[in-house]
């Protein structure tokens, strides 16, 4: 293969030829402007829609459709109106701490239970444990709709239509890929660290839990991130187990229900939940973000 | 060392195996009988063969209709969230300033929910559309772009973290040699870095297929199908058939299996296809 030829070449040819692949010249090349008037352009693609919704919620709400576009000033401007009867149709905080609740639960269980999972059916060789894993891998295809109907309805008989039924729930639900990312990193410890803490004394929960579990910590940071950000956007499953009949609410199912028997009247309402549904996930974001990116990285050589 | 933790196969693995079971396994098992039968909850089936199945095709169902047209987004949003993925990941990876501060920006949507970017794109798809008297739910053409708006808005920060990681993998030395060969840039792209970063190419071919062929929440906040359901993708069907109708559960289950086959075959043959193209590191 060509790459290969390459390859062989590279490692003859001596390293002190520079390179050209970063276009590392000084001085202000055309090149360079044009890069970077492109990402200045995506960088409003990007932000923009955000920026649209943030300032229409400022809008008299007719002022939303009559002139989408235009900024909220002078009569267009009401202050914190579209907020205050936002809150009161929505009982939005209600929402955010249920799904504060539910998300930190369930992301703690998660990365909790399948950690050891993990490194059980990792380190016992044995067939039920590797048809544990393949099941699990299996799991992660399926989609949520071929489960849907018969999981709701054997939740609610087994009396977890409630927020800490939900923990149970994800905890199965996320168990697939967590697992799985938990299992490649298990593979690559050496075992001898394990043996030379049981030659000390160490028994197992002891050795998973002083010497393993801490090394399983970047792994678990990823984990942990993928699936704050299932949870924590998840609608189908909140909606379907507690959010009709109970009054526990996430986030998605409150902007749903608002958008289903109010948003077409109140376009303003509308603008600003959707901007305080936003503000805890850039918040958290903006400060987490070097692991985010980092997380999703790792996670997807994982995958 | 093994042979104690062995015996505590309850303890380290119990937990998640319970909870699997309950959401997922039993269920699994549960859903794939009750596809071929009648029922109006899991305890009252009764078993009526292939029925469902044959029912789920028809007309009425909008099953095959909502197939070609999650079909269609798939196929454009995959090519082209993987290609300006790409390409921003490239520019990225060219040694510029402030490289840090895009990635942040352009990875952000992605933690938004289905639900809210939905409603979010709705609000501005329609303040285009009312300069022309029109709204997003009078015609399918516009709920179709919309959505692959939607997907590329969402999904280029996340693929393009992948591609960055992949790009920064490729060893220096291979496009030296590349180039003091007197390969073009072109040509370095086309037989080196492709080639080297066919994993990361992989993985987010693979995300961006199963999360546009699942997709339901965007769906719903965007279009709900309106208009006339035209906008409907397979996952909204198959809810719709559920709860919003009364005596056809059974043909869900049906479609709800139907869809979990074709999920898994077209995900299993694109990870044949990609590995194939694999090189060894």
């Amino acid at each position: 293969m060509s790459t290969q030829s390459l390859a062989t070449q590279a490692s003859a040819t001596p390293a002190a030829v520079k390179s050209d692949a970063g276009q590392s010249g000084s001085g202000i090349s055309a090149l360079k402007i044009m890069n970077y008037t492109i990402l200045v352009l995506l960088t409003l693609v990007f932000v923009g829609p955000l920026f649209f919704i943030l300032m229409n919620s400022f809008k008299g709400r007719f002022f939303i459709s009559s002139s989408p576009f235009a900024l909220p000033i002078g009569d267009y401007f009401v202050g914190l109106t579209n907020y205050t009867s936002g809150l009161a149709v929505t009982n939005f905080f209600n929402a955010m701490g249920w799904s504060f609740v539910i998300t930190i639960g369930s992301v703690t269980v998660i990365v909790f239970f399948t950690a050891m999972t993990a490194y059980y059916i990792t380190r016992i060789k044995a067939r039920w444990t590797n048809v544990v894993y393949l099941i699990f891998v299996f799991s992660m295809i399926v989609p949520f709709q071929a489960v849907m109907f018969p999981t709701i309805k054997i939740a609610d008989m087994l009396g977890l239509s409630n927020p800490a039924g939900m923990m149970v729930l994800y905890l199965g639900f996320g168990a697939g890929l967590s697992v799985f990312i938990f299992s490649g990193f298990v593979k690559s410890i050496p075992l001898e660290i394990e043996e030379a803490a049981t030659i000390d004394g160490c028994g197992p929960l002891k050795t998973y839990f002083y010497i393993v579990f801490p090394m399983l910590k970047p792994v678990a940071i990823t984990v942990a991130i993928l699936n704050t950000m299932w949870v924590w956007n998840d609608y189908l499953l909140p909606y379907l187990v507690i959010g009709l009949s109970t009054p526990y609410k996430t986030i998605p199912v409150a902007i749903q229900m608002m958008a289903g028997s109010y948003g077409d009247n109140d376009m303003g309402a509308m603008m600003a939940m959707l901007v305080l549904a936003i503000i805890p996930i850039v918040v958290f974001y903006l400060f987490s973000q070097k692991y985010i990116i980092e997380g999703v990285a790792a996670g997807a050589v994982k995958g | 060392m093994l042979k104690s933790l062995r015996k505590l196969g309850l303890i380290f693995a119990g937990p998640t195996l319970i909870a699997f079971a309950i959401a997922f396994a039993v269920p699994f098992l549960v859903g794939l009988y009750l596809s071929f039968c009648q029922f109006t909850t899991v305890t009252d089936a009764t078993w009526v063969g292939l029925d469902n199945y044959i029912r789920a095709f028809a007309p009425r169902e909008r099953f095959w209709s909502a197939l070609g047209f999650t079909s269609l987004v798939t196929a454009v949003s995959v090519v082209t969230v993987n290609l300006f993925a790409f390409a921003i990941a490239y520019l990225l990876t060219r040694k510029l300033r402030g490289t840090n501060f895009f990635r942040t920006i352009f990875f952000m949507p992605n933690l938004i929910g289905g639900i809210v970017l939905g409603y979010t794109w709705q609000t501005i798809i329609n303040a285009f559309l009312v300069q022309y008297q029109t709204t997003l739910a009078s015609n399918a053409k516009y709920g179709f772009i919309g959505l692959i708006l939607l997907l590329n808005w969402q999904m280029i920060g996340y693929m393009m973290i992948i591609y960055i990681a992949g790009l920064q993998n490729v060893p220096g030395e291979l496009i030296e040699a590349a180039s003091i060969d007197g390969a073009s840039k072109w040509q370095t792209l086309r037989n080196v870095t492709i080639p080297m970063i066919m994993p990361s190419i992989t993985i987010c071919l693979f995300l961006t297929l199963s999360s546009s062929f699942k997709l339901y929440d965007a769906n719903l906040a965007l279009t709900n199908g309106a208009p006339m359901r035209k906008t409907e993708m397979v996952a909204l069907n198959i809810v719709d058939t559920f709860f919003l109708r009364v005596g056809v559960e059974g043909v869900g289950q049906a479609k709800a299996m139907i869809f979990f086959l074709l999920v898994s075959v077209v995900a299993f043959f694109q990870l044949r296809v990609t590995r194939r193209q694999e090189v060894e590191q």
